[in-house]
């Protein structure tokens, strides 16, 4: 470990400092124009400068990636139906923006650490936790289904940015010990208005860690719009009150989510600090399938964004490169596919949660009160199968 | 992790007469020394040492990696504090004031106390949130709440308040080798108390790696509650702050002919019915006292239960004596609300003794 001089002159916070002021503030600034290397109709972007070179991912990279694009919908599809069929209590849909799920796990090692939201099951799953313990809480049998230490990846947070203080935590433990991990976390554009939001931005600025948050702009928090939650010339212009760097991306072109993601979490690794992104895309799906998304915004409006699928995008550009054949198509159905049927199979088999588990894990062992209150429960539990009835 | 060159403290050991904050100050040095994942942050707690000095030292000697100040927001302390423990740390953080904690609250309720129970025991969070709290030093607004019945009130938190110079070290020992999160409530007005103790008897509870020593016969400060003065007539139950007053109309009803038996609860969650009980049933008669408004309450709960468990026991209602249902006063009216002697006395006056 240093001690803390040298950590406040970190070398990140050194390179920043040897630029003059006004070179900073224009570093520390997004890009003009968000990013984008494919445009929508599958051709290369070009001709637009960005504050940094982002190169096109190579052709191996993309076309990975675009079999998980193919597994990120195939889930969102299977989710969507089988909670319309009552199979799970509630599914928040990723649709539309599957490339920012995608990128976000493609960036990271296994020793990184994820922390995703309630609409990131995609991203979970990307960090090869098994599709059942990924949807555990979605079906309602408990809060959660994996281990978070085994993944490293965070149970997917409900409540709004609350979670990103926890990635600064393990960034920071993992920087006092000398780990070259990086903590990425992510948010959607509603959770910017947070309190702790502010917090973590700043916390993970001024102890310079090895984080980097990703704002995942979907227009809408639950049927409010960007516009009435900020006013900041972007959510990505909020970096530079924190001395860190922001950059804005198309959030549906996973080439530009890959270079500028990539670039970030490198940056970090390599000792550089924090760093805050917003992806620009859209919810194509209502906030849940309790929600009714037609009581605030057009059929027009959604329709707008179709033609921006990510997934078309880079199906469109691989094929025309001609890295993508016939038989890796096929090879990346046939894995949807197969996960497709895991999550129905395993969301139509019955199952029946313990009731007692509900005392099992309060604490590390279970108090007097616990112990006494589940011994009630099991005799209610008792009289109920025998009789029907009161003890 | 590297070794960080260390201040030499002296080093106290033997019996020694400290400050109830030199203890605390002395348990975290200990659990520091014994164990390199044990971290303190906070506000003000680096070179400043904490507002109460509770911290004093402790950057010096252990590194500013080990100690250090953190950006002015309670929630990012908390919040950052999990984190740090999710990934193998063992934080103790200070809120500066117990009313300064309630921007933590969202973390501490949703987070911190329910890490353990969503993750089905695989997350558990060995952080210590220290608060100093309750009155009794003429603080203004903001700075005198009784907060303990908020965290006692959400599932999953251990809840710990010591009252004396000795309990001081040892529960937060305790609190920082538990392995599930402690909320630490620290009276403020006990901070300038002074006590002997022994310091060689309180460390040998604790092995090398700063974990309590199961062989030992002192039973860890989670879950148990002490009968500090024995009694015959009726049992003063009360925590923290209470305690001294509790102690003090003990010893003036002794004078007037009647034997008050004395109970610190120390532990609030987990809570010990079994001293509480039998302390209760063994003089028929039971008194409450907390600082905090009453209503809704820590008392409330503790009278609740000794109806419930000791009913046939008892020769009189249980009562409490509590601060009144108000924000906490202004310092030149806290002595008319802070739970004392007279009102206590008055209580036990009122337990029907005329039936009996």
């Amino acid at each position: 470990m240093t001690n803390h001089p040298e950590f406040l002159n970190h070398p990140g916070n050194a390179a920043l400092k040897a630029g003059s002021n006004s070179l900073q503030g224009e570093y520390l600034l997004p890009s003009t124009d968000a990013v984008r290397l494919i445009n929508s109709d599958g051709t290369a972007h070009t001709g637009t400068k960005y504050k940094e070179t982002y190169a096109l991912p190579d052709a191996q990279r993309l076309l990975q990636g675009y079999g998980e694009l193919v597994m990120g919908r195939r889930i969102n599809e299977q989710a969507g139906a089988l909670v319309r069929q009552g199979r799970m209590a509630v599914y928040p849909s990723s649709f539309g923006q599957e490339a920012c799920q995608v990128a976000a796990t493609m960036c990271l090692r296994g020793s990184d650490w994820l922390f995703p939201t309630y609409r990131d099951t995609v991203a979970v799953l990307g960090r090869g936790v098994p599709p059942m313990e990924a949807f555990e809480a979605l079906r309602g049998d408990w809060h959660s289904g994996f281990d978070p230490l085994e993944h490293r990846t965070a149970l997917p947070a409900t409540p709004l940015a609350t979670q990103l203080l926890h990635a600064v935590g393990v960034a920071h433990a993992a920087k006092l010990r000398g780990e070259d991990t990086v903590v990425l976390a992510l948010c959607g554009d509603g959770a910017t208005s947070e309190g702790d939001f502010h917090v973590a931005l700043n916390f993970a600025a001024v102890f310079h860690v090895p984080a980097v948050f990703l704002v995942q702009n979907n227009q809408y928090a639950i049927s409010v719009p960007l516009i009435h939650q900020s006013v900041a010339p972007s959510l990505a212009h909020k970096a530079i009150g924190y001395g860190m760097p922001g950059e804005r991306v198309d959030g549906n072109d996973l080439a530009a989510l890959l270079a500028v993601l990539g670039s970030a979490v490198d940056r970090a690794r390599n000792g550089g600090g924090p760093a805050l992104i917003e992806a620009h895309t859209y919810r194509m799906e209502a906030h849940t399938n309790a929600d009714d998304a037609t009581r605030y915004r057009s059929a027009a409006e959604v329709a707008q964004w179709a033609p921006r699928d990510p997934l078309l995008r880079l199906e469109k550009y691989l094929h025309d490169a001609g890295t993508l054949g016939s038989a890796d198509a096929a090879g990346f159905a046939a894995a949807a596919e197969e996960t497709a049927k895991a999550l129905r199979d395993g969301l139509n088999a019955p199952t029946e949660p313990d009731p007692l588990d509900m005392f099992r894990f309060v604490f590390s062992e279970p108090t007097a009160q616990l112990q006494e209150q589940g011994r009630q429960l099991a005799a209610e539990l008792a009289a109920a199968s025998t009789e029907g009835g009161r003890p | 992790m590297t070794a960080t060159p260390a201040v030499e403290a002296p080093e106290l050991s033997g019996v020694q007469s400290l400050t109830f904050a030199k203890a605390l100050t002395l348990a975290m040095a200990d659990a520091m020394e014994a164990d390199n994942s044990v971290v303190v942050f906070g506000e003000d707690v680096g070179k400043l040492g904490g507002v109460f000095r509770v911290t004093d030292g402790l950057t010096a000697r252990f590194g500013e990696e080990r100690c250090f100040d953190t950006p002015l927001a309670e929630s990012g302390i908390v919040g950052m504090a999990t984190g740090m423990a999710i990934n193998g740390m063992r934080p103790v953080v200070e809120m500066q004031f117990d009313a300064f904690a309630y921007p933590a609250f969202e973390q501490i309720t949703s987070h911190v106390a329910k890490m353990g129970n969503r993750t089905r025991g695989r997350v558990r969070l060995p952080l210590v949130i220290r608060i100093p709290y309750a009155g009794g030093i003429g603080g203004v607004e903001h700075h005198c709440d009784s907060s303990e019945g908020h965290y006692a009130h959400t599932p999953g938190l251990v809840v710990l308040t010591p009252s004396n110079v000795a309990d001081a070290y040892t529960m937060l020992r305790d609190a920082i080798a538990s392995p599930d999160p402690v909320v630490f409530m620290e009276p403020k007005k006990l901070y300038f108390s002074k006590a002997e103790v022994d310091l060689d008897a309180l460390r040998s509870r604790y092995d090398a790696a700063g974990r309590l020593d199961r062989a030992d016969t002192v039973p860890s400060g989670i879950g148990h509650a002490a009968v500090l003065r024995e009694g015959t007539d009726a049992t003063l139950i009360a925590y923290g702050p209470s305690v001294a007053p509790a102690l003090a109309a003990a010893e003036t009803a002794a004078a007037e002919g009647r034997s008050l038996q004395v109970v610190d609860v120390r532990s609030l969650v987990p809570f010990d019915d079994e001293t509480v009980n039998a302390a209760v049933r063994s003089t028929g008669r039971a008194v409450v006292i907390a600082e905090a408004p009453g209503f809704a309450s820590m008392a409330s709960e503790i009278a609740a239960r000794i109806q419930e468990h000791c009913f046939h026991s008892l020769a009189a209602p249980v009562l409490r004596v509590t601060g009144f249902d108000i924000p906490y006063p202004p310092p030149r009216l806290e002595k008319h609300f802070l739970p004392g002697v007279d009102r206590i006395l008055d209580a036990v006056d009122r337990l029907q003794w005329e039936e009996s």
